[in-house]
């Protein structure tokens, strides 16, 4: 056939003719978008009744109140608790992403038990005999104060349960971390007398002298603390804030003080000085006070006159003389300790001397001023059984009075000091100063048992894990503590069946007391911890069970309350950061990363701006002015005593000259690949400073150098 | 039940910034509420998507008399010129996948019918709208707490803050069972609203007099006599909107004492602030 012009110009025409009126080119695209539109791996969420559940959310001291809604039987998202006592219908963020933790595969799922450099799942009744074995070994060897256990607090029943299995067993050597509670209540201890703890009425105070405290990052109960602050707004209160860096809470106060760090308590007595020297105190209530009044005035109107610590602190003396005046003759002034969320390093001077502000003006116990009151107590247990073995054993000497002296203890120890340790709710290799040496100490420990969710850095140590259920699957009492105004107990409900093969911590320490038989087992009689909880708390487990929540007290405590400053007249010496560079690594505490234990959830860390973490690198605030030759984002070497770490620098004005910042919360090691591996770990990079005479960690920083990586 | 439904809503916010503490609080609540999802490295914010984004705004003086302002950003569900319903989005969407709600005031997304052309990303002078350039992955058990109240999206569309749309049908749905014509102030709240421990967002029917939002905002009856395309203006001096005289009339309004944070809300020329700074809407003028 030949082709010519015509046919082919014929034929052409023919088929544009034919593509546009034939469907087929109308039916690829309709198909192609339909195609492009399947997505069946895109999950679908079953759809189901809707319901709501009240509990508490225990992921920090908080204890705030959440609402649960749920779809059929699944949880699908937390919020506040409109009408709680404690955060009346707001949530933090952590709270908020709590479902994260709940669903999360990462999970410890069933019992592990260690078996060279990985784990094996075993089954609860193998992991809670093995555990039980190794336990009857450490008394038949009548040295039952072998046995130590870390928890991360000393309030409600779950850890109730703990001591009274230290007690029956026979070991004194069990220890809580610091945390802002345990802060209160060694101030208390120091000027009001032992089994009392320190509230602020920051809802009520009309100006408030915050050393560094973060008010708005996490201190305390936090979300209590925002609402705190915005109805401060709403009441024109004055906030003034003390510290080397323009947090959130300095950035929203009336004033910020930069001061240079650990200087805070040598400012506190430059301002008492102020006080005494003006007479501004309140005379009736420094009449009462204990301890060498006198002792204590001569000492600070010579060595912490406002002229001798303006080149000590960096804050002018003028101002020192002022922001004094301004608190004592303001009408419910109040004076806040527990620098950052209050749980981190700090000196028992420091402390005391911001809290000696507060009995200066007298505002101890009244309206707006500071709370001395007991220390929650609402839980009646029966009285433990004791043998001889327990007798005995808790007749001797604890190996420490703080975790991290048991941890050197074991370090320089050449005999074993621990055989086996309990470690419940808490990550100590992580959270602790010097982290590498808690590694070390657990290394040493023969047996390790880790009550927890996760698998986290310590639990990692452990040579059997007992999974434990969230927050979201356990029934359990939580206390407010933290510098709550308020005493009130929650209740933790399990509004999820549990996801993995978990157990309430309560029923694990019930299941091994029993399979240890004999007195332990005959103190531990519950058929399950909710059994427990119910007998332990009479005089409130009707409002519990009803209501969610019930309320010890309210209002202002009565009372008088003692005052002893014979610890300042003693003249305690300040800590210095270890190290002898010119510039100091601080931590700070950002809302959005959790600095306890528990990882950040990933929404949580999504949140987390990239002047703080950018990519798989912390990035560290310091002033344009000191570093000198860094470039802003880009890479540095920094390095303290401690170690060194490969950062990225943020040029921050808001950070005062001299100063290195580094968040805490990032540098977990463990496999979670949204959460983990994300930064350097702060405590790395610091080492305990033991404050003597108190032994508590007061390394509020340490001394660094940064250069050009 | 009679059918006097009619009068439209123009729903809205206000953000008090001396309250807000930058916590984040609204950000997951946002992210948990309408199932946005998350991956392994969201360092880099131009891919991260987060509906509700706090920013961290700076007086940039320096230290120590530097100031930090958070400022959380929805979508600000603009009204568009003259208020008559063309957001810079609506206006360039080639498919209607945006579109202008006239009885609500909220800009929708509908996921389905977006194929990714991203016009609206470039129109939009807030960086509210987010571009899927990855299929979302929830780790292996965790789609277990996704929300049957939004669909979860796909590689290749674009989405954004819906004022939780979800939830003024679900508070409509009630209303109409329960008989009612319209729904209360309090039954329709969105997540970051509920959310915000500082009570820093306000939210409600800026139409409405009887609603806080209005009552803070005070919008001006009138046009900006200024600029005719402006409506709404706060005549309120401590409230503004973001870059206001784009006249993109955005529904989502910010509460600030401090002068240097409302200045901080537009690109101003040397001199020109003074001159507006005490203007608020046409009774100034009287």
């Amino acid at each position: 056939m030949k082709v010519d012009r015509r046919s082919f110009l014929g034929l052409g025409l023919g088929a544009v003719a034919g593509i546009a009126v034939s469907p087929v080119g109308i039916k690829l695209t309709d198909d192609s978008s339909i195609w492009t539109q399947n997505w069946p791996w895109t999950p679908v969420p079953v759809d189901g009744e809707v319901s709501y559940e009240s509990s508490v959310c225990s992921l920090c001291p908080g204890s705030c109140g959440i609402s649960v809604r749920k779809i059929g039987d699944r949880p699908v998202k937390i919020e506040g608790l409109a009408g709680h006592p404690i955060n009346d219908g707001g949530a933090c963020l952590h709270g908020i992403a709590g479902l994260q933790y709940l669903y999360d595969p990462s999970r410890v799922k069933t019992p592990l038990k260690k078996n060279g450099n990985t784990f094996e799942a075993i089954s609860w009744e193998d992991a809670i005999s093995l555990v039980a074995a190794k336990l009857a070994d450490i008394r038949n060897s009548n040295a039952p104060e072998r046995l130590a256990g870390i928890m991360d607090k000393d309030l409600g029943s779950v850890s109730a349960l703990f001591k009274r299995f230290f007690n029956t067993f026979g070991s004194p050597n069990i220890y809580t971390l610091p945390t802002l509670e345990s802060n209160l209540q060694a101030t208390a201890a120091t000027v009001h007398g032992k089994g009392q703890t320190i509230a602020f009425d920051l809802e009520n105070a009309d100006f408030v002298l915050s050393f560094g405290a973060g008010l708005i990052e996490g201190w305390g109960s936090p979300v209590n603390g925002f609402k705190a602050n915005a109805s401060r707004k709403e009441r024109h209160a004055k906030l003034y804030q003390i510290e080397p860096r323009l947090s959130n809470t300095a950035a929203n106060a009336d004033k910020w003080i930069p001061v240079k760090p650990g200087t805070e308590a040598d400012l506190a007595l430059a301002m008492c000085a102020v006080i005494l020297k003006k007479k501004l105190f309140d005379s009736k209530a420094v009449a009462n006070f204990k301890g060498g009044v006198n002792k204590l005035n001569a000492l600070l109107q010579k060595t912490y006159a406002p002229s001798k610590m303006a080149e000590t602190t960096g804050v002018k003396s003028s101002d020192i003389d002022t922001i004094a005046t301004l608190f004592a003759k303001a009408k419910m002034p109040v004076a806040v300790f527990g620098k950052g969320r209050g749980d981190g390093a700090q000196s028992l001077k420091e402390l005391v001397a911001v809290h000696t502000l507060n009995c200066l003006v007298g505002n101890i116990n009244k309206k707006g001023g500071a709370f001395v009151q007991p220390e929650t107590a609402y839980l009646e247990f029966p009285a433990e059984s004791m043998d001889s073995i327990a007798t005995d054993g808790l007749t001797k000497a604890k190996a420490g009075r703080y975790a991290h002296q048991v941890f050197e203890k074991i370090n320089a120890a050449s005999q074993p000091v621990v055989e086996a340790l309990f470690v419940y709710n808490a990550n100590p290799c992580y959270t602790l100063h010097g982290a590498d040496n808690i590694k070390k100490a657990l290394g040493k420990i023969p047996f390790v048992v880790s009550f927890s969710s996760f698998l986290d850095e310590t639990a990692k140590q452990a040579d059997i894990i007992l999974p434990i259920h969230t927050f979201v699957e356990r029934l359990e009492d939580v206390p407010s503590c933290a510098g709550l105004a308020k005493s009130v107990v929650g209740l933790t409900k399990p509004v999820s069946p549990p996801i993995f093969d978990t157990k309430n911590p309560g029923d694990a320490i019930i299941l091994i007391a029993k399979a240890l038989e004999g007195d332990i087992a005959q103190s531990f009689e519950w058929d399950s911890y909710d059994d427990c909880l119910e007998s332990v708390t009479p005089g409130i487990w009707d409002d519990l069970s009803e209501e969610g929540v019930a309320v010890i007290s309210e209002g202002i405590p009565t009372g008088s309350v003692a005052v002893n400053v014979s610890f300042l007249a003693d003249n305690p010496a300040t800590v210095q950061a270890q190290g002898d560079d010119s510039l100091t690594l601080i931590p700070i505490d950002n809302m959005r990363l959790p600095s306890a234990g528990t990882a950040a959830s990933p929404f949580a860390v999504k949140t987390v701006s990239d002047t703080i973490l950018k990519g798989t690198d912390s990035v560290v605030e310091i002033n344009p002015l000191t570093a000198r030759g860094l470039e802003d984002r880009g890479y540095a070497t920094l390095t303290t005593p401690m170690g060194t770490a490969r950062v990225r620098v943020n040029l921050n004005e808001g950070m005062m000259p001299g100063v290195i910042g580094m968040v805490e919360g990032l540098g977990h090691d463990f496999d979670n690949k949204y959460v983990s591996n994300k930064g350097t770990n702060i405590n790395d990079l610091i080492g305990p400073v033991i404050e003597s005479g108190s032994g508590l960690d007061a390394a509020f920083g340490i001394k660094a150098k940064i250069s050009k990586a | 039940m009679k059918q006097e439904n009619n009068k439209a809503h123009k729903f809205g916010m206000v953000i008090d910034l001396d309250k807000c503490t930058g916590c984040g609080s609204c950000m997951v609540s946002c992210m948990s509420e309408n199932n946005v999802p998350f991956k392994e490295d969201e360092s880099n914010k131009k891919d991260s998507i987060t509906w509700m984004r706090v920013y961290k705004i700076t007086n940039g003086k320096s230290f120590p008399d530097t100031e930090i302002v958070y400022l959380p950003r929805p979508c600000q569900h603009c009204g568009g010129k003259g208020d008559h319903g063309h957001s810079p989005c609506v206006s360039v969407c080639p498919a209607t996948a945006t579109d202008y709600g006239y009885d609500t005031g909220i800009v929708s997304q509908i996921y389905t019918r977006c194929f990714g052309c991203r016009y609206c990303m470039g129109a939009c002078p807030y960086h509210a709208r987010y571009f899927n350039w990855w299929d979302p992955k929830w780790p292996e058990g965790m789609e277990n707490y996704l929300s049957p109240n939004v669909s979860p999206r796909m590689r290749g569309v674009v989405e954004k803050c819906s004022f939780c749309y979800h939830r003024y049908q679900a508070a409509r749905d009630k209303a109409y069972v329960d008989g009612r014509d319209d729904i209360e102030e309090q039954e329709y709240q969105t997540a970051c609203t509920t959310a915000c421990p500082a009570g820093a967002i306000v939210f409600g029917d800026l139409n409405n007099p009887a609603h806080a939002v209005h009552q803070i905002v005070k919008p001006d009856p009138h046009p900006d006599p200024r600029n005719k395309h402006i409506v709404g203006k706060s005549r309120n001096p401590n409230v503004f909107r973001l870059l206001e005289r784009l006249g993109t009339n955005p529904k989502v309004y910010y509460l600030s004492e401090r002068e240097w944070v409302r200045k901080a809300g537009d690109n101003y020329l040397e001199g020109e602030w003074d001159e507006i700074k005490n203007h608020h809407g046409s009774s100034s003028h009287d």
